[in-house]
């Protein structure tokens, strides 16, 4: 019986370790840790492409501040909106936005990719910059990412700037443009959204 | 300057002037209008100019890097006199010197040993240096073949043939203490540089298309931050206030 419950611990204990595992919390090492991590995945052939996916949205779950991005790119429309509207947005935004990145992480996945400095801007932000190497389809590109670093241990992703554009800015104006073109029926966005996770 | 274009001239600033300073530019002169040039846009891109840049993607890196200096080299001819009427010395020496060096040394620039002395050169035109002096960008639209502007920026369009010394030289002079050049010279370059362009940015737009819902708007924040910082000479173009209330 002992043995059988310290078989199940040790299985517990591998789970959880493999599960949750985390980065380093230092934002520099952070990033460089992920991004390894990621294209890694990505370009293992011995992984199935659901698996890839899955393990993808593990890592964002884990470690990218999705609840904030959700409320920011809703904009100001969030305050007007009641609990269970505001609650449908966020789950199909966490969809929405696990498909999304692993999709650009899938077309960004063969690039070189280069951690090269961090600066604390305020005492919760923290911005990394790194850089992905040149190649025949895409110019060097340098990319900011936004950490909040609230809780020290324990670092989020919040926004990433390519080259100075922030990708959760257009993605806020995207959303705005479809609810000011429809009277900011917020249904029409969750429709748009629904049909994005569909295909 | 003759009345016709002194009239033309004014006009513009009357209505640069009349447009939100505060660059308000999420503003559509013509929405509806612009959508339709845009999914003209992607419909020329996809049948023409998506193929050829994919083709001259093929071409061995050292052309392909060659076309690219040589056109960010001419380029630079619009940029001088753009830094100068914004007052930046320094850069307007760095772009001449740069010029200078990658036409001579780096053949006609399809060198750029320029960089490799550590010379910026940092593209300016006539748009941006109306954005430096305040003038808002005004509404923004899309244009066919050309791609996404504003009010501000078309004006600059225009203004660049002015002030560019290529656009003066094979667009309006002809000839120019004793260099001629033609249409066909400019148009080519034009349309070298947005090959170059889309074929170095090939990852980049398949993928915004890819994962976009409302692709129009996707392009239309990208040109406004891109522009705004731009103007303000800045990496970056986003305010940290925007991210200050989720501190909490």
């Amino acid at each position: 019986m002992r043995k059988l419950i310290n078989s199940l611990v040790l299985i517990g204990i591998f789970f959880f370790s493999t599960n949750s595992f985390s980065y380093n919390s230092d934002p520099k090492i952070f990033i460089a840790e992920l991004v390894t991590d990621a294209t890694k995945t990505l370009g293992d052939k011995s992984i199935s492409r659901a698996d890839k996916a899955k393990k993808i949205e593990s890592i964002a779950l884990e470690n990218v501040d999705i609840d904030a991005i959700s409320k920011y790119t809703l904009g100001t429309i969030r305050k007007t909106l009641d609990q269970d509207t505001l609650k449908k947005y966020k789950e199909l935004f966490k969809k929405y936005f696990l498909k999304s990145l692993t999709s650009r992480l899938t077309d960004y996945s063969e690039q070189k990719f280069e951690v090269l400095s961090a600066e604390q801007k305020t005492e919760t932000t923290t911005i990394v910059t790194s850089r992905i190497v040149k190649s025949s389809s895409q110019p060097e590109l340098i990319v900011e990412w936004r950490i909040y670093t609230k809780n020290p241990m324990k670092p989020l992703i919040r926004d990433l700037r390519v080259e100075g554009l922030s990708i959760a800015r257009t993605q806020k104006e995207e959303f705005s443009s479809i609810l000011n073109s429809n009277n900011n029926d917020i249904n029409i966005l969750f429709s748009k959204l629904e049909e994005y996770i569909k295909n | 300057m003759t009345f016709k274009k002194s009239i033309i001239l004014i006009t513009t600033c009357l209505l640069l002037l009349g447009s939100n300073l505060s660059a308000e530019s999420e503003k559509e002169c013509f929405e509806k209008v612009s959508r339709g040039f845009f999914k003209f846009n992607k419909g020329f891109d996809k049948v023409i100019l998506r193929p050829i840049a994919s083709s001259y993607n093929k071409l061995p890196e050292p052309i392909k890097k060659g076309t690219g200096n040589f056109t960010s080299n001419i380029a630079t001819l619009l940029t001088v006199p753009n830094h100068v009427l914004q007052g930046n010395w320094r850069l307007a020496g760095e772009s001449s010197a740069s010029f200078l060096i990658n036409s001579t040394v780096g053949v006609l620039g399809f060198a750029n040993p320029a960089a490799k002395m550590g010379l910026k050169n940092q593209q300016e035109d006539v748009g941006q240096t109306l954005g430096a002096y305040g003038f808002g960008a005004g509404c923004y639209y899309v244009l066919p073949i050309l791609g996404p502007t504003t009010l501000r920026d078309s004006v600059g369009l225009i203004a660049d043939t002015l002030v560019d010394p290529f656009a003066r030289v094979t667009l309006r002079e002809k000839e120019l203490l004793s260099i001629s050049g033609s249409d066909v010279d400019y148009y080519s370059v034009r349309g070298a540089t947005a090959v170059d362009f889309r074929a170095d940015n090939m990852t980049n737009l398949d993928s915004l298309e890819k994962n976009s819902i409302d692709m129009y708007a996707a392009m239309k924040s990208l040109y406004l931050q891109n522009k705004a910082k731009k103007i303000n000479n800045t990496f970056s173009s986003e305010d940290d206030d925007d991210w200050s209330e989720f501190n909490k």
